[in-house]
């Protein structure tokens, strides 16, 4: 052997030489998949715009106050679609309520409907999804059945069937009846995603690494699935919260969801809708509101999945 | 073409003691450390830079080629970055190559090393952005690929220039049989009847030896081996006839037996029908079979380029030779394998100087200063960018 | 010849059918698809088996069988004694800090949301008794440092290191359980060429130093060769012909290792002239179908009608003394 494939050679002991990646490279700072995520967030102005709506909707729900000091029920019918005057900035509507401070103070009921379904819909697409993908076989045939079952339910007609019934036993506004039929109805798309998700990190190679060294079920499920299958989860989720609010708004105006005195965008939007020829604003503002706050969650979501998609990063 | 080949090619295997520098054979002067008038000044490419001496700070000035047209395909001085989250990633750094017709040239280069890139380049089937071609010129024929238009390039991919990749199966179309795609260019672009198409697709499939093509035209990809689906790409690769045929890493996915029967086919083929091949790969077995020159990258730059037998006889960059005595041979059975430390450089943060410097065992404080040229080393075409001649690196070991 | 130890693994005619099946309601078998169909070998302490063959032959479903991520259809599998393919969940998990493996492609074996930290020491936590008394990140310290890593970088992820970076922290997971064996599955295939080399090295080091016993299994021949002491080459789920790395390169007895070894790419343009290619016809068929007799007739430029009737067994044959499953077993010198 020549002197100078001996110099081309780095013998075993010096390889603590090579440690430093690539060699000058400044050693890149602990950097998770998360926090590249959040890096590509921040330079995504869709993102922005979406949290900025996201954030506003979540304030009018817990601090109405904040925006409007008017009591959206102190209503008196002889300022029946009065114009803007005073803190009624938009007017006032068919029962002479500011409308301003109903669409302030319906956000509240939006909010809750929708967080609440969601955490439903998510407890119960977690499990299934889970079990499903990851035990297989005829638990899986049996969960993606059941999901093909509800699935085939129609939504308005179940959710009519329900809250009637739900409705029957229960005094006040409905939040828990509409959240009911909703979680129940919804969680599909949820599980769906979830198995799918839980089949892709189930095949890869450091699930079977993990059961080489003899990790249990639980373990896999935990540590090695879960952090890897959740982006796209939770990626739906938030897409279903903006639809979920829609939805509720939908049964409100046909009167199957929530009802008065609750304050509802899907109330104010049935009722004004009568009197639209009188004044607009009634029915404008409500909607507004809805559709800026559905297409709010939507965008986040979407945001949120491009960001966590390794195929758009180099 | 023919190519001369130096008159050392005879199993002159690095490792084994090349000695002293007459084993190069032309052009270094006696003493290594003499100053040797190395320059661009080829005649066949026509530059001319006279760059003086191994201490020279090496410019990286363009160089203006006056005459053009004279290679089939010609490669100037192409510079590709990408942008990333983490910042500019320079992936190609001032390339140049060139093939003529019937002759192979192989790009030999690591992950990283930019060779697919370039590739992607001059057949203008790179994504920009995120790329963004700096500069370089890509002559096909004396025209641009670079700055030709879209229609017009169109036209020369395909037409002109094909390419094969490494993943066949991923390359052809799941739900059209093979004999439709072998001929999809040859109906769309030259208006080929159905009957004609049929015809061709069959005698395509004959050429690049799929047994019982007449049977198989109406076969979708998946009912082919790996083997076959490849040759299957060859085919529709070559249906236009194209004078340059670019295979990337073809056989990388490809057991070793059918691995020998793709690299001869792409042979026969290439002297049969007079194309120029340029074939990108990471594997020194297969382009010692079939190139006839090659050319090294390392962190998207050219280091090195000579001769296949060259090359592999006396090879002159430290990347190359430690590229070589790193490969596990059949028929030696060693202690221990030679390997270069560390890693292959981040696009994204090139070290400064040499970009082999901190993996080379010969780094002296200017490889950490200076970037060197790629110089030329005798009357061949053959050049190595690093600051020190051949015989100089076989010196400090002696 | 030096007195042979015991074997630490023993396989006996290791078998794994997949099922064909056809029905989505009621599933039922229409056929199989024959990927291990009766292999049987010993592994030494501290020696290096080497197992080749081209794609479909059976040498990682083998593994994954060694490693009961797949459960075998039939045969034995010893591991110090103790039947590996009879064994129980909680006799299985005590049993595998005895035998771990190194995976392919190490991009997909580490975890992307777990520091390196925690993929290290992950086996101490799934194994509390093996863990070192004391320190546990001292442990995980020490195994990165073993593998030429530097300990600073344990509380990266592994996206932020190059590939055979990954592959060291791989091989440190491999290590922590102190094993006797380890299977390395492709380890150093996905992986550049300037870096198997030092992967290799590593691989061969740490045999040196613990004493390690390798089922070493890649399509590379030429990295096999450099590092096995016997070899295997596999053909259709079968050993075809198995012996010392020396008798198997030098001294080939049956045809298909001798194609295969004619076709390995010799980075030496000068052998162009000299190398003579032995050229198979054909694909390698279906192992749901496979041949009948000898499994690599189809192929073989030496069959007779006896190769389709009687299925040669592998054993030593008189041209050389190692085993070899061909009927006409003859010498064919490819390696100069």
């Amino acid at each position: 052997m020549s002197d100078l494939e001996m110099a081309a050679t780095t013998e075993l002991g010096t390889h603590a030489a090579d440690t430093p990646p690539a060699g000058a490279t400044p050693p890149p700072k602990t950097r998770s998949l998360a926090a590249d995520a959040w890096y590509d967030l921040r330079r995504n102005w869709i993102f922005w715009v979406a949290a900025a709506l996201v954030v506003l909707v979540i304030l009018m729900a817990v601090v109405p106050g904040l925006f409007s000091g008017a009591d959206p029920t102190a209503c008196n019918t002889r300022r029946q679609f009065a114009g803007p005057s005073g803190g009624a900035i938009l007017g006032y509507d068919f029962q002479g309520c500011d409308v301003f401070s109903r669409t302030v103070h319906g956000a509240r009921a939006s909010v809750l409907v929708g967080l609440f379904a969601v955490l439903l819909t998510g407890v119960i697409g977690l499990v299934f999804g889970m079990l499903a993908g990851y035990f297989g076989g005829w638990l899986d045939a049996l969960l993606s059945r059941v999901v093909d079952v509800v699935l085939g339910i129609p939504l308005l007609l179940a959710a009519i069937v329900l809250s009637k019934r739900l409705a029957a036993d229960r005094q006040g506004s409905g939040i828990a009846t509409v959240v009911i039929v909703l979680g129940i109805l919804g969680w599909t798309t949820a599980a769906r995603v979830m198995r799918s998700s839980v089949l892709t990190a189930r095949s890869q190679d450091y699930v079977a690494a993990a059961r080489m060294l003899g990790a249990g079920p639980l373990r896999i499920m935990w540590r090695h699935i879960l952090p890897n299958a959740l982006a796209p989860f939770i990626v739906v989720l938030t897409i279903t919260l903006g639809t979920f609010i829609a939805t509720e708004a939908t049964l409100s105006f046909l009167n199957i969801g929530l009802r008065p005195p609750a304050i509802s965008w899907g109330i104010d939007i049935a009722t004004a809708g009568k009197h639209v020829r009188e004044a607009a604003m009634p029915l404008i503002a409500p909607s507004l509101f809805l559709t800026l706050t559905v297409l709010a969650f939507i965008m986040l979501g979407d945001a949120i999945r491009d960001a966590f998609d390794p195929k758009l990063r180099r | 073409m023919t190519y001369q080949y130096p008159s050392h090619g005879q199993g002159q295997g690095y490792g084994q003691g090349s000695g002293q520098g007459q084993s190069y054979g032309h052009g270094y002067p006696d003493s290594p450390t003499a100053p040797v008038v190395a320059g661009w000044n080829d005649d066949r490419t026509g530059w001319d830079t006279p760059t003086a001496a191994w201490s020279t700070p090496p410019t990286r000035a363009r160089v203006e080629r006056p005459r053009s047209g004279e290679h089939l395909l010609d490669v100037r001085d192409l510079w590709i970055e990408f942008a990333t989250r983490d910042g500019v990633a320079r992936v190609v750094n001032g390339v140049s190559f060139h093939v003529d017709p019937g002759e192979t040239l192989a790009i030999l280069g690591e992950s990283g090393s930019g060779k697919s890139v370039t590739a992607q380049a001059v057949l203008g089937i790179l994504d920009t952005p995120p790329a963004v071609v700096r500069s370089g010129q890509a002559l096909f024929s004396g025209e641009d690929l670079l700055t030709m238009t879209p229609e017009r390039r169109r036209q020369v991919r395909g037409q002109e220039i094909a390419m094969v990749f490494q993943d066949a199966l991923s390359a052809l179309n799941p739900v059209y049989p093979v004999g439709w795609q072998i001929t999809e260019a040859l109906r769309s672009r030259r208006g080929v009847s159905k009957a004609e198409a049929r015809r061709r697709a069959v005698e395509m499939m004959d050429l690049v030896q799929i047994p019982a093509a007449a049977q198989r035209i109406d076969d979708y990809p998946h009912q082919f081996s790996g083997g076959m689906r490849q040759r299957v790409m060859i085919a529709m690769a070559l249906a236009m006839r194209p004078k340059v045929l670019i295979a990337d890493e073809p056989t990388t996915a490809l057991d070793v037996t059918v691995q020998a029967q793709i690299m001869d086919l792409l042979a026969t083929l290439r002297a049969e029908l007079e194309m120029a091949l340029i074939l990108i790969t990471h594997d020194l077995g297969v382009v010692a079979d079939v190139a006839d020159r090659i050319t090294v990258m390392y962190a998207g730059r050219v280091v090195e380029h000579a001769d296949v037998h060259t090359l592999y006889g006396a090879p002159a960059h430290p990347y190359t030779r430690g590229l070589l005595a790193s490969v596990p041979r059949l028929e030696r059975r060693g202690q221990g394998l030679h390997s270069i430390s560390g890693t292959p450089p981040n696009p994204v943060a090139i070290p400064a100087g040499c970009a082999f410097h901190p993996r080379c065992p010969y780094a002296q404080q200017m490889c950490r200063m200076t970037e060197p040229t790629l110089l030329r080393i005798g009357r061949l075409d053959r050049a190595s960018a690093c600051h020190f001649p051949p015989e100089a690196l076989d010196a400090r070991h002696a | 010849m030096p007195v042979m130890p015991e074997p630490i693994l023993r396989v006996e005619n290791a078998v794994k059918h997949f099922p064909i099946t056809r029905g989505v309601v009621v599933p039922r078998k229409i056929g199989a698809v024959k990927a291990v169909d009766g292999v049987s070998f010993d592994l030494r302490p501290g020696e290096t088996l080497g197992l080749v063959g081209e794609s479909g032959c059976g040498k990682s479903t083998l593994a994954k069988l060694l490693m009961r991520l797949e459960s075998p259809t039939a045969g034995r599998a010893f591991l110090k004694g103790h039947d590996l393919f009879r064994m129980r969940a909680g006799d299985l998990r005590r049993l595998r800090r005895s035998m771990q493996m190194v995976m392919q492609d190490p991009y997909t074996s580490l975890n992307p949301r777990m520091t390196v930290a925690d993929i290290v020491g992950e086996p101490f936590e799934i194994h509390p008794d093996a863990a070192p008394p004391g320190n546990r990140d001292r442990a995980v310290r020490e195994l990165l440092e073993q593998v030429g890593l530097s300990p600073e970088h344990a509380n990266r992820y592994p996206h932020q290191f190059s590939g055979g970076q990954r592959q060291r922290i791989g091989i440190a997971r491999a290590l922590a359980l102190r094993p006797e064996v380890i299977i390395c599955d492709e380890p150093v295939s996905a992986l550049d060429v300037s870096v198997q080399a030092q992967v290799v090295n590593l691989l061969e080091r740490l045999q040196d130093e613990l004493g390690l016993a390798y089922i070493f299994i890649a399509h590379d021949l030429s990295v096999v060769r450099h590092i096995s002491d016997r070899i295997a080459v596999m053909y259709l789920g079968r050993i075809v012909e198995t012996g010392t790395a020396d008798q198997v390169y030098l001294r080939p007895t049956h045809p298909y290792t001798q194609a295969l070894l004619s076709a390995v790419p010799v980075p030496d343009p000068t052998a162009r002239a000299r190398r003579q290619i032995i050229r198979l016809s054909g694909d390698v068929p279906s192992p749901a179908d496979p041949p009948s007799g000898c499994r690599f007739r189809t192929r073989c430029w030496k069959a007779q009608p006896r190769c389709a009737s009687e299925e040669p067994p592998l054993s030593q044959r008189a041209v050389d003394p190692h085993p070899s499953a061909c009927h006409y077993a003859e010498l064919h010198q490819v390696i100069a």
